[in-house]
């Protein structure tokens, strides 16, 4: 039996638009995955602790206030400090295009902008997730 | 896996986090680990939170967590959800009401989905417990997914349960029936500041007055949202806990999980073992056939395994 993909997908920053996380978590979910999600108004720190206990294979970091180049990296970053580098990092919200080859520099994966399909997503990262 | 498991009691969130994962996913070294870590289990204390969905368990139990805490305890936290029957997945949204602790080493929290499970909890959960137990966790907590009317596991597993109620979801018949309604050893009506919520109370002492106890459960008003009640409840646990443990039904609950345990590994080895046995798919194909009835399938099986019953042994004496 292999085991399921655990993703979790949350929110960091003070952005309050999740109808987005909320569309992902569900299409993960559908996909046969087990999505945690811990809502809006995360910190990186925050969402770092929960990766680390729930022992997630990959998070999904959405923010649409601008704020990712700052945040996003952070999430990176933590998680290498704390060892957690083999964790699979996505993102989408609203990313200007001139800001992903930085982001991608910084360790994140992937970047699913509006527009991209859930389908995208559920490949991704069944394809990048680290196997067991 | 020495590694693992020596981190793991040493307290290293990470240890336990792995740990956790091999044990829940039934992966190599999940025996290695559970047998290391067993011995030094029976120190925590069990605490169960079920009841209907939306109830408020997962906000209140975020309120319990900040009690406990303030009183100097560490906790572990199970929370449970469930899998879509038809794709597998789940969405663990338990610990969203509980993230004010996120940040607090001396929470641990853990999401587990059913997995078709039935009965409340997952399969794996209480050797989820073992590790949380052993890692030092004094009080572990376990949210059982939003039950029904039936799904009781947890009363099998933990010392104190708290059955959660919200006004509005039944009358006095509904309350009195079997099930869920009976394994409360407190009940929290919670958002007491709805309509309904007197009735409810109402309801649940007129139902209490016919049941035959010396001690019967405490039941408590809750807003979990506003933290209003909270206090009350959690004196309220304590005090049962203390019960629990001065009256010596801690030793009869013990080997009554275990008993449980045992039955969990008994019927899983036992399956393993017959199913994979060569004379198992010509047995499958006589019981299809009518050749044999499915009790002397089950029979010749044993036979098979070298458990052949009693008297029959003694026959051939």
């Amino acid at each position: 039996m292999s085991k399921k993909i655990k993703v979790l997908i949350a929110k960091p920053g003070l952005d309050g638009h999740d109808r987005g996380a909320k569309v992902v978590s569900r299409a993960l979910r559908d996909a046969g995955m087990e999505v945690i999600y811990t809502g809006i108004r995360q910190t990186p720190e925050q969402i770092v602790a929960t990766a680390i206990q729930e022992d997630v294979d990959s998070i999904g970091l959405s923010c649409l206030s601008g704020a990712h180049n700052k945040l996003f990296p952070k999430v990176v970053d933590l998680l290498r400090e704390k060892g957690a580098d083999d964790v699979l990092v996505f993102g989408g919200g609203i990313i200007p295009d001139e800001d992903i080859p930085g982001l991608k520099q910084a360790g994140i994966a992937a970047i699913f902008l509006p527009g991209a399909s859930t389908e995208e997503t559920i490949e991704f990262i069944r394809q990048n997730v680290k196997s067991v | 896996m020495e590694d693992l498991v020596a981190g793991l009691l040493a307290g290293k969130v990470r240890s336990l986090a792995k740990a956790i994962t091999i044990v829940e996913n039934d992966l190599p070294g999940k025996r290695e680990i559970l047998q290391s870590v067993y011995p030094k289990t029976g120190r925590a204390y069990l605490l169960g939170i079920t009841g209907p969905p939306g109830a408020g368990k997962s906000t209140l139990t975020d309120k319990i967590i900040a009690h406990l805490r303030a009183a100097g305890k560490s906790v572990g936290v199970i929370a449970v959800d469930p899998s879509s029957p038809f794709s597998g997945g789940a969405i663990l949204g338990d610990r969203i009401r509980m993230q004010q602790h996120a940040l607090d080493d001396g929470v641990f929290i853990r999401s587990m989905a059913t997995r078709s499970h039935l009965g409340g909890l997952a399969k794996n959960t209480v050797d989820v417990i073992h590790l949380f137990d052993a890692a030092g966790k004094d009080v572990i907590i376990i949210e059982t997914v939003g039950v029904g009317q039936d799904e009781v596991d947890i009363v099998r597993i933990a010392q104190t349960t708290v059955v959660v109620m919200v006004p509005g979801l039944g009358d006095s018949v509904q309350i009195s029936k079997a099930g869920v309604m009976e394994i409360a050893d407190l009940f929290a009506v919670n958002k007491a500041d709805r309509d309904g919520a007197d009735k409810l109370v109402n309801e649940l002492r007129a139902m209490l007055e016919m049941v035959k106890a010396e001690v019967k459960p405490e039941i408590f008003r809750t807003v979990a949202t506003d933290g209003v009640g909270i206090t009350e409840l959690v004196e309220g646990i304590f005090a049962h806990g203390k019960r629990v443990e001065e009256s010596g039904l801690v030793a009869e609950k013990r080997s009554l999980q275990a008993e449980n345990e045992l039955k969990a590994y008994i019927y899983d080895m036992i399956m393993e073992r017959i199913t994979g046995l060569d004379s198992y798919r010509a047995v499958v194909r006589q019981v299809a056939a009518k050749e044999l009835t499915p009790m002397s399938g089950v029979e010749q099986l044993f036979t098979g395994l070298g458990m052949a019953k009693e008297e029959e042994n003694a026959e051939e004496d």
